[in-house]
């Protein structure tokens, strides 16, 4: 554990110093998703030394922190003042830094009702492939000065800056929790979550495995009591431990050692299950789909596609592009944003779409 | 600001080559047509342009970015025309792009929640095609009955529901638009996002420089099953503040929480009669929404903490008349004001909600010192500031006496950490503030940013974002006249 410490300045030096020699950089963080996306071939630049909480004002509902503190202690500091983080992001292996988090853009099961991570994304402070130190956004809700090129940061993958201090929008833990399992398959589970999506309960997650439907609620004790009483099913003793598997992946179904790749689709949350073999967990009231199978990298393409979504091969795998292959003038479009903020393509080359970048 | 200059021959090739690829009726040419879209809501900027297209498809509109980019046309993107900013002020020597005709709500989707649109909906159309399924789009800007989805997408825009249900940017799904090279680019996804980088977020807030949104898919929530309004009264704007940061600690964010000084409580009730207590320094209103259960919960807690921070009067509106009518000052304010005055000039800074008091007494101070009247409604739960400077456009000097307590406000904004704009969009109107609240790489990264989309800077130039020689002319003016801005800040 390192102590808090401001290393903007060395940095940023570092990434000019580069920039001036075009030697590229692997941005590392604690290394909690360095599985996620294409290997790149760079020298190491260690961005956990640059932490610790710069600003954080419970009734002002935001935090800035610096892009190497620790998720957990981030998490610590907002639960003891009964705020959170509503895009619930995972810490694999119980690890994980803010500007891991916020350059990796993954949320967890409170996703579709708490807001993604650039949903809460405010501001950044950045760096450059140029080696300049830049701000986007601030740390007010409401802010349209400048194009937000902070939220653009969040999924980027370290390719267009490297993040110094982001200011995220907190909100207030709710009072009560419960969790309700009912028994069914996973066609009848997007059946009722397509009927209850139009009713205003308190839902924070709602996903589906082995022919059991999960469904968080949260709020104030009246309005999980009312919710619960009309949704049914049984409630779950070990919540906690339920929704931190499924949010860190520690589940079985998430286990490593399992040779299948391991796919992400994203789909609208009612489409019907595709027809592709292997095992399936619902996650995000349908909306996040994660298939365990051998079937060709095409295969799951077609099918996530098929269905106005687009699918990440997120574990294993091999050799395919790990995320949805981009139509020609998208992916020049990419490359030219790439090297509008980095025109040396220094940062992380090649993370987000392997050797032809960005 | 009226300018009309003879085209030039690129001009007119780009017209004769305009009137070939567009139905008759879909060209205006004829300076009294072209009188309609001189401005937008921000109509001391006028401008009329060489001619407005208004296509009917997609096609056309495609068709109108090639011929304006072969001829070396400026064009400008327009949906209703409400902007506060300028943003859909016609170039002179540009085309205005209506968006208007592309009206068509595409698909309402009960099952995913979501609406399929096109860019000139209205925004509160959409919400009535889904309210038969219990279902609402959720950012409610004020001028709902008239602006258009791809004004709000191109504006991020909010409203009084934003604090707890989200701005444009968490409300788009996915987008479609058409790059100035005619590509038509698809940003997020159907499901709750897209591969590779955000251009959804991107494209959300980027007033019409990025490219023309052609398709829309928005999400709705379910509309709440109960929505209740507190009105307070405070003796002290610094009360009321302080109540609004109580409520916030309290773990509670309403639906909507609105405050009004003074004078708009006076200005409002005179005209709409919402039977508001004009005696009070300042108002809240805050709005509930949610389960019956939970609403009424939450109810009791608010009012304690109003009761606990100096409120002079709590009401809770016992039904829903009562409750559109504490609303219908709140919506009627800006109208209200206008009745006051023969001109009012609206702000839009977002400062850090500790600061609503401070910076409310310092405004109040800056209109002494500039001779002129403010009056203050707005979105106390996210510290967005709407101070609505009253003037006469007709009395010499007060628009420009006008201009310059304007740009104090917004200098007072950044110099609190917070930001020139928070909704309405820099435009024309903001370009000099933001010189004060980015810096020279930042501003570049800007301009980097977006010759990525449109190398030739065709579309809507010369908003948004200031030139780098602008900044530099501004910055040096204020130096020289003798003080450096707010030397105890960190320059960056
Ligand atoms: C009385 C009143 C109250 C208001 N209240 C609010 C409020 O509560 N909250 C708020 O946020 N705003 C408010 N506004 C401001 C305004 O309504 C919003 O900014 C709105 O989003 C503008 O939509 P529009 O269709 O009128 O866009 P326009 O004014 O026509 O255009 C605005 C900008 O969007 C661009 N644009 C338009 N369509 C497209 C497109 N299809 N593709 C690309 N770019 C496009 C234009 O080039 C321009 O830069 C208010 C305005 C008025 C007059």
């Amino acid at each position: 554990m390192g102590a808090d410490a401001d290393h903007a300045e060395a940095l940023a030096a570092r990434v000019a110093e580069a920039a001036a020699r075009g030697e590229a950089l692997r941005i590392e963080g604690s290394g909690s998703k360095a599985f996620y996306g294409h290997p790149v071939k760079g020298v190491p630049l260690d961005a956990t030394v640059h932490r610790g909480v710069v600003a954080y004002e419970p009734s002002e509902l935001y935090v800035t922190a610096r892009a190497g503190t620790p998720l957990a202690d981030l998490e610590a500091l907002l639960a003891a003042h009964g705020q959170r983080l509503g895009c619930e992001p995972p810490r694999f292996g119980g690890r994980g830094t803010v500007g891991g988090m916020v350059a990796a853009g993954l949320s967890g099961p409170r996703r579709p009702w708490g807001g993604a991570v650039r949903d809460l994304v405010l501001g950044v402070r950045c760096v450059n492939g140029r080696g300049e130190t830049l701000r986007f956004g601030g740390q007010v809700i409401k802010n349209v000065a400048g194009f937000d090129a902070a939220r653009l940061m969040a999924g980027s993958l370290g390719t267009l800056a490297l993040l110094l201090e982001v200011t995220l929008r907190v909100g207030p833990a709710p009072a009560a929790m419960r969790t309700l399992v009912l028994a069914c398959t996973a066609d009848e589970a997007l059946e009722r979550l397509a009927a209850w999506g139009r009713l205003p309960l308190p839902l924070t997650g709602a996903c589906h495995l082995e022919g059991r439907l999960h469904l968080r609620l949260e709020g104030n004790e009246a309005a999980v009591d009312a919710a619960a009483a009309r949704l049914g099913g049984t409630a779950l003793d070990d919540a906690e431990a339920f929704w931190t598997g499924m949010r860190d992946h520690t589940l079985p179904f998430f286990a490593a050692d399992d040779p299948r790749p391991l796919w992400r689709l994203s789909v609208p949350p009612a489409a019907p299950q595709p027809a592709l073999p292997g095992d399936w967990l619902l996650d995000w009231g349908g909306a996040q789909r994660w298939l365990r199978s051998e079937v060709p990298a095409g295969t799951v393409r077609a099918a996530a596609e098929a269905l106005g979504g687009h699918a990440t091969r997120f574990r294993g795998g091999g050799e395919a592009s790990v995320f949805h292959p981009l139509p020609p003038a998208a992916r020049a479009l990419h490359r030219r944003i790439k090297a509008a903020f980095d025109p040396a393509g220094i940062l992380n080359p090649g993370r987000l779409y392997g050797p032809e970048g960005p | 600001m009226v300018n009309q200059k003879a085209p030039s021959t690129d001009a007119r090739a780009c017209l004769a080559a305009l009137r070939k690829a567009l139905p008759d009726d879909a060209l205006l040419t004829e300076a009294e047509a072209l009188r309609a879209y001189e401005c937008d809501a921000l109509s001391a900027y006028r401008a009329l342009p060489l001619a407005v297209a208004l296509p009917h498809d997609r096609a056309q509109v495609r068709a109108v970015l090639r011929i304006a980019r072969e001829h070396a046309v400026p064009v400008v993107a327009r949906g209703a025309g409400t902007g506060l900013s300028g943003g859909a002020l016609p170039h002179p020597q540009g085309i205005v792009l209506s968006l208007a005709r592309l009206d068509r709500i595409l698909e309402i989707d009960p099952r995913n929640r979501t609406a399929r649109v096109e860019p000139g909906v209205r925004n509160l159309a959409i919400s009535e095609a889904a309210r038969p399924y219990g279902l609402h789009y959720a950012p409610d800007p004020s001028s709902q009955i008239a602006c258009t989805i791809g004004g709000n997408i191109a504006e991020n825009a909010g409203g009084v529901h934003c604090l707890k249900h989200g701005l444009t940017v968490h409300n788009v799904l996915r987008i479609e638009a058409i790059t100035l090279s005619g590509e038509t680019l698809v940003a997020g996804g159907a499901g709750l996002d897209g591969p590779g980088y955000d251009l959804a977020a991107l494209l959300t807030g980027s007033e019409g420089l990025l490219a023309v949104v052609v398709e829309a898919t928005v999400r709705l929530l379910p509309l709440p099953e109960s929505a209740r309004v507190l009105l307070a009264a405070f003796a002290t704007v610094e009360a009321a503040a302080d109540a609004v940061a109580a409520i916030i600690a309290e773990g509670i964010v309403p639906a909507g929480l609105e405050m009004m000084d003074n004078p708009a409580i006076r200005a409002a009730e005179d005209f709409v009669h919402a039977g508001y207590p004009v005696e009070a320094a300042a108002i809240l209103l805050c709005e509930l929404d949610g389960a019956v259960a939970e609403v009424e919960a939450e109810l009791a807690r608010v009012r304690a903490v109003l009761e606990r921070h100096g409120a002079t009067e709590v009401r809770v509106a016992r039904d829903e008349a009562e409750r559109q009518r504490f609303w219908k000052g709140r919506k009627a304010a800006f109208p209200a004001v206008g009745r006051i005055s023969p001109d009012y000039y609206c702000m839009d800074g977002t400062i850090p909600r500790r600061e609503v008091g401070r910076v409310l007494a310092r405004i109040a101070g800056l209109a002494r010192e500039h001779g002129l009247r403010v009056v203050n409604v707005f979105h106390a739960g996210d510290g967005n500031l709407h101070p609505l400077i009253l003037y006469d456009a007709n009395a010499p000097g007060e628009l420009e006496r006008t201009e310059a307590l304007g740009r104090r406000i917004l200098e007072l904004c950044v110099e609190v950490g917070g930001t020139v704009t928070g909704e309405h969009g820099v435009g024309v109107e903001k370009l000099d503030p933001m010189c004060r609240q980015f810096d020279e790489a930042t501003l570049r990264q800007f301009h980097a940013l977006r010759e990525a989309f449109d190398p030739e800077r065709l579309l809507n130039p010369g908003k948004a974002v200031p030139t780098l020689a602008r900044c530099a002319e501004y910055n040096a003016m204020h130096v020289r006249a003798g003080r450096l801005p707010f030397p105890e800040l960190e320059r960056f």
